[in-house]
């Protein structure tokens, strides 16, 4: 056997600190990356090393979970790294020409270190600001709003080495576009309401039962039926997962509450990356109290002790907001020991940020993030509800489901199931993006139709909507009266509109290679299936398509519906499909008429070969027979 | 076998001990199902999907899929069994795979399963990825062109060898194969070349120097008999045997 490199790590103040924070759990590793990342702005071979070494676990452990997320860097990068969000929404905004500018300006290429190691520019997935396009990140700070004026002086600002803390503050400003307030938007809820009804409701001596269930009673002696009244309330109100799949809410928390196990989590799964979707952006920035106390709500019903806030990367500017937000609760008695002043109910919240992984907004895919892994989906069942956090029952919510929860704690499953439809009780909150007058939040109860959001939004000319976003469905005009909900249309909130002039094979290509760079990875045919398909679209785009290639994405999404491991790959072939059939012409006009056309250039293959050769003739080329290629060769 | 419980496998009754899957109680009873990352010494953990069969109105993987009384499973359909050729393909374009001058061939499950299921090209684009070997080991190959990222070693090294020697790294299209040393090479790792992880690889990754054509083509594992006439050779050891290990 090999000498093993005999690194006893040298003493590293700032990473032992780093550590120390996270109690030197491996549990918290992705906590501990990103914090042991601030100081050189990636995670050199050394400091994973490190790492490693004092976690006592396998240095190709850590590595391979620095190696799986966006926003951990396993190369070094500029000491302002700018990442431009990158969707089809801010591409609509001219993003693309606005990154090109600022790369021209610092002498930089895309994708590339500056020489001096000052700068990079890159591009991220959708950053949650289809509202306020296009916009970027900033060493994970976000400015949105961009226009040619405030590219320039990110750039001066960047070439002056002006430290990100003393830059204006308006570069930083972001608006909440809120345009139509429903029940929750325009919820006045005190803090501490929703649990103090939930609370109450066992102190209701005409409601005393006998038979409360095992869990609750062996830790909360005192006042039994308050959690049990309150998941019938849950259960009765017929809220459903705000998150897309729509769960019935009250089952999911009646699940965990009598799964067996000592201890219960309670996870809100603030992750949300759908392309063209920042609700949640908006509710945690105003409306924390209220997903914090849904939270807490359910963990007073599920007899939970720990909570977590899985909080995507790209939302790290709403940390300040939030810990004020959990510090004020807890001074407040409403987190903590004995909320409520209740003997037994004992229940904090940590923020745990994510690192840039789409997948990981699945729920076991992000419990497998909380436990300080790759983000990969697990096999289901055992399913959250009794395996989930740490293998304990856990339930895992949508931030605006814990906001509804919340309202339904406080006032009664009857009133929230008389909004919106009977299988769609409650309102839904729509992240409207794209071709309108009036993007931002519109709140409407179940059951409105696209055509009214499209009125009120001020869209002109609308071709095509994407609804809940390209895991969803992508409309035309022809089905614009179809209604929001679970009837009809389900949609986790997306709802991104393309105009007439807009290229709707373009939007799924875009789609489509969103898919390939979130795919985690572990199963054959997301992993390779979502790049074959983004293939096939870029051959289309370059004009060397053909009806077979269409065919062959017929065929690439049945196999990924049958055998991929989760939604990703189930959904990944959704908007090209989409627009396949709704949208044909965008993508007949592209084709060859010949049945089939290889990817592979011949030609194109011998440039090489040319270039070595110092030739350039025309016997240096092969003979293309096609009719173009003799005419360009006669120009030639 | 009479009063065990059983499973319909495409219509034939199939008896399963209790917390079996329905891959390992198909191989026990001597019935194939294809699969690559699917090992008897390990955990079923269902990545390369090539064992994906129809029950219960749902298609999954059968190897992570508990086997209950009564279930009807369907694998030997024309629409899955035409899965499995796109799985097997997909894998074949994904890496680097030239049979003909692979030492592996004749004992490389791809192989193997490729020819079982009847592939006769990769029909699809191949991506042609650049990935250097590493030939850093005196005694040991690593060829990652091969990779069909099954996880086997990175389960071998961990769960028997006790090393953690290999894992993953990177997402999607980018998941790649990597090695416990900060330098990158196998030599800085604890690997030996009587690890199982070494043993178990189904492809040409992990290599044993020197002995390459010790067993001519031609009489190989899958040489001599196909790779589904060797199901019982898949299916779980018996307790006893396991502990005698």
């Amino acid at each position: 056997m090999a000498a093993m490199p005999a690194t006893a790590p040298t003493v590293d103040p700032f990473l032992d600190q780093v550590l120390a924070r996270h109690g030197a759990d491996a549990s918290a590793l992705v906590q501990i990356l990103r914090d042991a990342q601030a100081r050189d702005g990636w995670l050199p071979p050394a400091t994973i090393t490190y790492l490693a070494a004092r976690l006592g676990v396998p240095r190709a452990r850590v590595e391979g979970v620095a190696g799986f997320y966006a926003f951990l860097y396993t190369s070094p990068a500029g000491r302002y790294r700018v990442l431009f969000a990158d969707n089809v929404v801010e591409r609509m905004a001219g993003s693309e020409a606005l990154r090109e500018r600022l790369c021209t300006s610092l002498w930089i290429e895309r994708g590339k270190v500056s020489e001096d190691g000052l700068v990079s520019v890159d591009t991220t997935s959708c950053t949650g600001m289809s509202d306020q396009p296009p916009s970027l990140l900033v060493n994970g700070r976000a400015i949105a709003g961009l226009d040619e004026r405030r590219v320039d002086e990110i750039a001066e600002l960047v070439r002056e080495q002006v430290p990100l803390d003393a830059w204006p503050a308006a570069l930083f400003a972001i608006d909440d576009n809120v345009r139509r307030r429903d029940v929750l938007l325009a919820s006045d809820l005190a803090p501490g309401e929703a649990l103090r009804a939930s609370i109450a409701r066992g102190q209701d001596e005409a409601l005393e039962r006998a038979g409360n269930e095992r869990s609750w009673r062996e830790r909360m002696p005192a006042l039994p039926q308050g959690p049990a009244l309150t998941l019938e309330e849950i259960k009765h109100s017929n809220l459903r997962g705000r998150g897309g799949a729509g769960f019935m809410t009250g089952l999911k928390w009646e699940a965990c509450r009598t799964a067996p196990g000592p201890v219960r989590h309670v996870v809100c799964n603030a992750d949300e990356g759908e392309p063209g979707t920042f609700k949640d952006r908006v509710l945690l920035a105003r409306h924390a109290d209220l997903v914090i106390e849904g939270m807490t709500v359910c963990a007073y019903v599920v007899g939970a002790s720990s909570g977590f806030l899985y909080l995507r990367a790209e939302y790290e500017h709403l940390l300040p907001g939030l810990r004020e937000t959990l510090a004020r609760r807890r001074g407040a008695g409403l987190l903590g020991a004995r909320i409520a002043g209740v003997p037994g109910f004992d229940f904090d919240i940590a923020i745990h940020v994510g690192a840039g992984a789409y997948v990981c907004g699945e729920e076991s895919a992000l419990i497998e993030s909380l436990e300080g892994k790759r983000g990969i989906p697990r096999n289901r069942p055992p399913y959250p509800v009794t395996h989930g956090y740490r293998q304990q029952p856990t339930v895992v919510n949508n931030v605006e489901t814990f906001c509804a929860a919340a309202l339904v704690a406080a006032r009664g499953g009857d009133w929230f199931r008389s909004i919106g439809t009977p299988r769609s009780a409650g309102t839904k909150v729509l992240s409207v993006a794209g071709d309108c007058a009036r993007p931002g939040l519109y709140e409407y109860p179940f059951g409105v139709t696209v055509r009214e959001v499209l009125a009120d939004c001020g869209a002109r000319d609308p071709q095509a909507v994407q609804v809940s976003g390209p895991s969803g469905i992508c409309i035309g005009a022809a089905e614009f009266d179809r209604r929001l909900g679970f009837e009809d249309l389900p949609t986790a909130g997306a709802f991104t509109i393309f105009d007439g002039s807009r290229d709707m094979f373009e939007v799924a290509r875009g789609y489509a290679h969103f898919f390939a760079h979130e795919s985690c990875g572990f199963c054959t045919p997301c992993r390779v299936g979502t790049t074959l398909l983004c293939n096939a679209m870029d051959k289309v785009a370059e004009g060397k398509g053909s009806r077979h290639d269409l065919a062959r994405i017929e065929r690439l999404n049945r196999l990924l519906q049958a055998s991929s491991h989760c939604g990703l790959g189930h959904t990944a072939c959704n908007p090209v499909l989409d627009t396949m059939k709704r949208f044909r012409p965008a993508y007949e006009r592209r084709l060859c008429s010949t049945q089939f056309e290889p990817a592979f250039d011949l030609d194109g293959a011998l440039a090489r070969a040319r270039a070595m050769t110092g030739r350039d003739d025309a016997g240096a080329h092969l003979l293309d027979e096609s009719p173009g290629a003799a005419e360009a060769e006669r120009a030639r | 076998m009479s009063g065990r419980e059983s499973f319909l496998l495409d219509g034939t009754p199939v008896p399963f001990a209790p917390g079996e899957t329905v891959m390992q109680a198909a191989l026990a009873a001597g019935h194939y199902i294809p699969h690559l990352c699917y090992h008897r010494d390990f955990k079923p953990h269902g990545s390369c999907k090539v064992c994906t069969v129809r029950a219960g109105g749902q298609t999954v993987a059968s190897c992570t899929l508990p086997a209950q009384p009564g279930l009807e499973v369907e694998s030997a359909t024309p629409e899955l069994e035409d899965n499995r050729r796109t799985l097997v393909q997909m894998l074949f374009v994904e890496g680097n795979h030239f049979c003909p001058s692979c030492e592996k061939s004749g004992n490389c499950l791809l192989q193997a399963v490729a020819y079982e299921l009847g592939v006769l090209s990769a029909d699809l684009d191949h991506l042609f990825p650049s990935r250097p070997i590493d030939a850093s080991h005196p005694d040991l190959l690593l060829d990652f062109n091969r990779c069909i990222l099954c996880e086997l070693c990175v389960r071998a090294s961990a769960e028997v060898d006790g090393k953690g020697v290999f894992a993953l790294s990177g997402r999607g299209i980018g998941k790649h194969l990597i090695v416990n040393a900060e330098s990158g090479r196998l030599v800085d790792t604890a690997i030996a070349a009587t690890d199982k992880a070494v043993d178990v690889c189904p492809v040409g990754v992990i290599l044993r120097k020197r002995v390459g054509f010790a067993v001519p083509i031609g009489r190989r594992r899958f040489d001599v008999a196909p790779v589904s006439a060797q199901a019982k050779g898949d299916a779980p050891r018996p307790p006893r045997e396991k502990e005698r290990r």
